[in-house]
Order: C-alpha cells, then structure tokens, then sequence
C-alpha cells in the first residue's frame, strides 16, 4: 500500500509536470506567433517539468522541498520490502534498490544482444531490417553502459562504502535517494526510443546523423544527460564521505583498497561526465534551435563532438573498470588469506589511472581526420596508462602467490577478473598503436577487446560481489554449488564467444552492421551459438539468487571470517550499521599476521564475529 | 584480540560539522560545472579561433559591471546575517536580485539586437555559453527569492544561516564564470 501510494503519486505528479510544461511552452510559444507544438523544445521542457514533478512526488517533496520554503519536513515511512519503493535516504536500501534495478536492466540488455547474435548468426538479413538492428544495437549499447557506470558504484559502493569505513551513512542522505530515483526515468525514456523511430546512431550518438535523425535521439539525449547528474552527484556523495565520514583511526593509509577504487571512480565522475553532458547538449541545441555546432556548412565542425563526447568516454570506462580493479583486489586478499601485496603501489596504481585517464581520449579518433601531430602524443599517453594498470595487476599476482586459495565462487569470479583483463589489455595495445588501429578500427577486434575489458574486468567483479554480499546484504546464503555452475557456465561461455570475435575483427568485419561477407559465415555461427550459452548461464544465477533470498539457510553475520569492517556487524546491519562507532587500529587486509587487528567494535552484535576477524 | 567493552576508548562516530560538509559538497558541485562551462569555452575557440563577430560593447562592459557590483551586495548580506544585522542582510539580497534581473535584461537585449544569427557558428557558441550562463542567473536568482523569503518571515541567525551561504557562494560562481566568458566573447578580436 505504501509502495503503491509512493509510485502512483510519483507517476501522477511526473505526468502533472509534464503537461504543465507543454502547456507552458505553448503559451510562451504562442504569445511569440510560432505554433504551440514543436517537437524538440515541446518535449524538453516537459521533460524537465515531468522529472521534477516525479522526485517530489516519489517523496522528495516531503523529505526536502518543504525545507526550501521553511516548513518542516517528514519521510514516508513504509515497512518491509516497500521500503524499496519509497523516497528511502538509508544507503543499504539505496544500494540494493541501485543493484536489482540495474541487474534487470542488464539482463533485458542481455537479451537484445541474443537477438543480434541471433541475426548475426547467418550473413544476410535474417528477421531484423537494417533499422531494427541498428534499434536493437544502440538500445543493448546504452542500456549495457548504464548498467556498468551503475550497477558497481550505485550498487555495491553504495551499499559497502559506509560500511567499510566505519560510518552511519553516506554524506548527503538525501543527495542519495535523489540520485537513485533519477534513474527509472533515464530507463522510460530509453525503453520508449524504439516506439519513436530506435535509435540509429548507437550508444556514441555521433553527428551529422545524431542532429538529422529520428526523435528517439531526442528522449536519447534528455536521457543521458539526466544519467549524467545522477552519475555527478553520486561521485560527489563518494567523495565528501570518504574524505569526511571515516571512522577513527581509519586513516588513508588503512583503507580499504575497494574504498580506494570508489575514491577514484568517483573523482572521475565528477569531473568528466560534465563532457557526455555538454556534447549531448550541443546535439539538442543543434536540433532544437538550429544552431550549428556540427553543421559544417554554417562553420561548425562534427569533430568537435568528437573530442568533447570521448574527453568524457574514455575516462568513462575507467569509472567502469577502476571499481572492478577495486572488489578484485579485495576479493583476492580475503580469499587468499594474505595480506594484499604491495598496498601501497595497488593504491597509486589506482591514481595513476585518475591522472592519465584525462589525457588519452584521441585514441578513439586516429581515423576521424584529426590533425596527425595528435596521433604520436595520444599513441604514447594511452599506453602509458597499462604503467599503472600493470601495479594493480601485479598486487594482485602477487597476493595470490602462495596463498592459501579458497576457491569459493566470489573467489573464482575475482581472478576471473585477473585473467579476462589481462587478455582486453593486451588486445588494447593494438588499438593504441596508430598503424594497427588504422587496420582494426571499427571491426569485431574492438567488440571484442571492449567486452573483455569492461564485461570481462567489471561485470565479473560485479558478479563476484554480488555473491560475497549476498549474505551481508539478506543474512541468507546463496546455493554455492549453483553459484560454481554459473561461474564456470559463464566464464566458458564469455571466453569461447568474445575470443573467437577477434578473428572476424582482423579479417574485416565491420561492427554495427546487420549483415557481412558470406565467408565469415562458420565462425560467426559459433560466436552465435557460445553468446546463447553465455545468455543461458544467467538462469542459473537469477534461480540461484531468487530462491535463496526467499528461503536460503541463515547465514553468519561473516560467514568469508573476513576482517574489514562491513562483516563485524550482524547481517543484515541495523539500520544505525554499528551499534556502536568502530575504532580503527590497524591494517584491514593482515591475514595470519600474529596480534594484528584491524578494528574494535565495542559491543559485538548476539552471533556476531569477534572484532577484527578471525584468522 | 578480543577486547572487552569496559577497557576501550569512549569512541563516536565522525561527525563534521554539517555546514562545513555541505559547503565541501558545493565546491565539488562546482569542479564540475566548471568542466561543463569549460568545454563551451573549449568549443568557441575550437570552431572560431579568436574571430568574432560585433557586439555592443558599451551593453558589455555595463552587465559585467552589474555582475561584478551584484556580488558585493551577495558578500554584504552574508556578513550582515553572520552578525545579525538582518535589516542590511535583507537589503544585500534585495540588490542582488534587483541586480541579477538587470544583467539578465541586459544579456536579453543583447540577445534582440545581435547583429549575427544562431544558424552561423559564432551566433552558436554566442547564444550558447551566454544562454547557459545566463540560465544559471535565472536559478541562482529563485534561489536567492526563496531565501529572500525565509529571511522576511524572521528564519536564519548568525548561527543558523546556510541557505543564505550557499546561494551566495552559488552566485560568487556564476560570476567568476562570467569573468571568463566576458572577455572570451567580447575582448577577443580577430586581427
């Protein structure tokens, strides 16, 4: 009932909103003797009516907006799970609510990629027309890009971050339901493009054709930009709780090497998702108002896009990636039973990334026409960047090496990790080195290598701590044996699919295109036939987490005998997480080291661990 | 390992004083922004150089010296109200909106009388960086209402002031935005 009363008058106020806003543009519209309706700017403003409309009546009204003008506010309270449904402040409800969603979104996107591998299956148009497909591409290319900026960061970070640092929530409470509930419309809108024309120019929205196209590029373009904000404002929540929420005696020193990664993914969104909004704010006023940005006629110049649209996109996947780096390392240590080797290189491994993830995003235009003096300093700056790669990787080989391995499935899926990233690594150098990247641009070769970075390095980790939390976050515990079946269902089919991808890639074949040449027939059917494997490994996991949320056994509060500090409350935690402030004493990672402790945590909880862990 | 409750520390949880914290947050707010501002800055070099088109010169300096002028009286309520003088901090912001409205209406007519249109590139990135600055005027002038308002129904103190803080160094940054953007669409001249 809560539930429901939270969404309907989330829903009636958003459609509120919108109408006012239409109906306000056409006023303004008329009073200037133009026609009330005009697609884009009609649609814009109704947009931005309807999504402030939404927030407050999804319950920022009461928990915020009443504040604004000096009445006092209140929060709706709802019991059970219609906590989920409501404007919720509490991170481990945001956390979860940020996980499901975006675990949904990945396997709807998942499924729009079994139909094109279900077209790509046979050279030829099989059931798709070349615009379906192109529809089909750039729906499974965004939404899979929201579901990696968000499903680690919103999900995990949020859900782990406070926890893992000792503090009672995030920053700006608040801040953060604001930012979870931006998400719903960003997915609307999106699933909405296909009934407005699909989208033509993939996810890179590239112009000419992103300006002159459909108006599924226009719901594309408020979209994307309302996703970056939510992307902006988490960062910024990230950022002002680590620097200011630790716990005492959590120095930076002692932090845990996944905080570290959210520390630098967050920076990194904050500051460059600013780029994907100002290009796809370009492409709106260049549809809107017929500016001439990328209309080279009139002066403008589509390359701009270009740098502005990958000054955000390259660093884009180091938010991607750099958290996955983060649970790896994690993972390993625990499961290893050691100390995390080299902590100290692992952690500036991680801002060597944040410092050179600026400087590389030419790399993505050796072939758009820039000037050529451009291409030797990108070519060197973006294969700098494997230097500090390299020290993540190494610590975590080296935390491997002679430890006693547990090979539980969170294990499996981190080094996992280790070995997909080590093969999209090296498939980068091609693509770095402007004589190869001439050949390969454009091809299979950098479908494959992208999966194996970001799928391969990120959506394991996800999977990964998505196990390692199950207990922590439903105090059940999943099936393990099932778990092991969808890691080994899953890695299989993943390596067999995206590897054989590169041998079309070097041969030619075009990415984003419906149809190839007839000889590249046999290998495409086996990619086919591996993605369907790969798609089908997802049952076992929904059954697996489904059933065991339901009526899984009980678990411990830290059934891993981790030490970090997210394990030395009970499971679920209360809502306050500790119940009473942890004091931070020494190294979180000092496995089998005699006397070592990591925190106190005054009163442990009726069946909780003993403080620090055991060994 | 396992100590026991009675020989810790009393401990309590980091608690930062909340209006530092927000004020952190803000500052963020802005690293950001600014990236956003940045790159329409980037784009009207990118696509004309340093070749502009005319503008009203006179119309110009006078907003700039409006913007300049309207951040003064912000700084001057928010002293007022950090030492309860609540008549002077009424009126700080009461200038500041009165003269945000005036650079609002000044860039509004320079929008009527340009001599260049939005089709060409120089009017793009003209309307553009001006149209999103000017954006952030709009906004940051209903938040300075709405404060405004709190103030005459006898809210803030010097102890409890925030809103008043953050539009005031909300508008402290759109200015120094406009400090950039002033002389990159009106000083620089192709030679």
């Amino acid at each position: 009932m809560y539930a429901l009363i939270s969404i309907a008058s989330g829903v009636a106020s958003g459609l509120i909103g919108f109408y006012v806003g239409v109906g306000l543009t056409a006023l303004v519209r008329v009073a200037f003797g133009h026609s009330p309706w005009d697609a884009q700017i009609s649609i814009t403003v109704g947009y931005i009516f309807g999504l402030v409309g939404w927030l407050m009546g999804i319950g920022m009204w009461g928990a915020w907006g009443r504040e604004w003008f000096g009445l006092p506010t209140y929060a709706r309270k709802a019991p059970g799970w219609q906590r989920y449904f409501v404007f919720n402040s509490d991170h481990k409800v945001i956390g979860i609510q940020y996980l499901v969603t975006f675990v949904v979104v990945f396997l709807l996107a998942g499924l729009l990629a079994m139909v094109m591998r279900a077209e790509l299956a046979q050279a030829g148009n099989q059931f798709l027309s070349n615009d379906q497909y192109n529809a089909v591409m750039g729906l499974h290319g965004i939404l899979m890009i929201a579901v990696a900026v968000a499903a680690v960061i919103g999900g995990i970070g949020n859900y782990a971050v406070p926890l893992m640092i000792g503090a009672q929530d995030m920053a700006f409470p608040r801040l953060n339901a604001l930012t979870y509930w931006l998400n719903p419309p960003v997915a609307l809108l999106l699933l909405l493009t296909p009934a407005l024309g699909g989208l033509e120019t993939g996810w890179t929205a590239y112009p000419p054709l992103s300006v002159l196209t459909e108006n599924a590029q226009l719901l594309f373009n408020l979209a994307i930009i309302t996703f970056g904000l939510t992307s902006i404002l988490g960062g910024l929540n990230f950022i002002a709780t680590i620097i200011f929420l630790r716990a005492p005696g959590m120095t930076w020193g002692r932090l845990p090497i996944f905080v570290w990664s959210m520390f630098v993914a967050s920076w990194l969104a904050l500051l460059f998702t600013q780029g994907f909004a100002a290009a796809l704010l370009m492409v709106l006023l260049d549809r809107a108002f017929g500016m001439s940005f990328f209309n080279a006629e009139a002066g403008g110049d589509p390359l701009l896009y270009q740098h502005v649209f990958w000054f955000y996109s390259h660093p884009a996947v180091y938010i991607m990636v750099v958290p996955g780096f983060g649970l790896a390392l994690e993972l390993i240590t625990h499961f290893s039973r050691k100390p995390l080797f080299a902590y100290k290189y692992a952690v500036g491994g991680l801002l060597g990334i944040l410092g050179l993830s600026g400087l590389v995003w030419a790399h993505h235009m050796f072939t758009s026409g820039m000037p050529n003096y451009l291409h030797g300093p990108f070519l060197a700056l973006t294969e700098a960047i494997s230097i500090p790669t390299g020290l993540i990787f190494l610590s975590a080989l080296g935390t491997l090496f002679m430890g006693r391995l547990w090979l539980k499935t969170p294990m499996l899926f981190a080094m996992a990790v280790i070995f997909n990233f080590a093969l999209g690594g090296v498939t980068g150098i091609f693509l770095a080195d402007v004589p190869t990247d001439i050949h390969l641009h454009d091809t299979y070769f950098v479908v494959a290598h992208f999966h194996y970075t970001i799928v391969g390095g990120e959506i394991f980790a996800l999977f990964g701590a998505i196990y390692y939390y199950f207990p922590k976050m439903t105090g059940r515990m999943y099936n393990e044996t099932l778990g092991k079946l969808h890691f080994w269902w899953m890695f299989l089919g993943f390596n067999v699919t995206f590897f054989l991808m590169h041998w079309p890639g070097i041969l030619g074949m075009n990415r984003r295109i419906a149809d190839y040449p007839s000889s590249l027939e046999g290998v495409n059917l086996i990619i086919s036939i591996a993605a369907f494997a790969l798609g089908a490994s997802f049952l076992v996991f929904v059954y697996n987490m489904v059933v065991s949320w339901v009526r899984g056994p009980v678990a411990e509060a830290n059934p891993w005998r981790a030490r970090t500090l997210e394990w030395q409350t009970s499971s679920p935690p209360p809502i306050e997480n500790f119940p009473a402030p942890p004091v931070v004493r020494g190294h979180p990672y000092e496995y089998g080291v005699p006397g070592a402790v990591h925190a106190i945590v005054p009163t442990p909880m009726p069946g909780g661990a003993p403080a620090g862990g055991a060994k | 390992m396992a100590a026991t409750a009675t020989s810790l520390p009393i401990a309590e949880h980091a608690h930062p004083d909340p209006v530092h914290l927000k004020r952190v947050g803000l500052w963020l707010f802005f690293f950001s922004e600014s990236i956003l501002f940045g790159l329409f800055l980037s784009a009207r070099f990118f696509l004309e150089g340093i070749e502009a088109e005319h503008l009203d010169q006179a119309l110009g300096l006078g907003i700039t010296i409006v913007l300049l002028l309207s951040s003064v009286t912000a700084y001057t309520a928010e002293t007022a109200i950090e030492h309860d003088r609540r008549g002077i901090a009424i009126w700080g912001l009461i200038g500041t909106i009165l003269l945000g409205l005036v650079f609002a209406a000044g860039v509004g007519v320079e929008w009527s009388t340009a001599e260049f249109s939005r089709h060409e590139a120089f009017g793009t990135v003209f309307f553009s960086m001006t149209g999103l600055h000017a954006s952030h005027v709009v906004s940051g002038i209903v938040l300075l209402v709405l404060a405004l308002i709190q103030l005459l129904r006898g809210r803030f103190n010097s102890k409890d002031h925030w809103p008043i803080s953050g539009v005031v160094m909300y508008w402290h940054f759109v200015d120094v935005v406009w400090v950039f953007y002033y002389p990159a669409l009106y000083l620089v001249q192709g030679v």
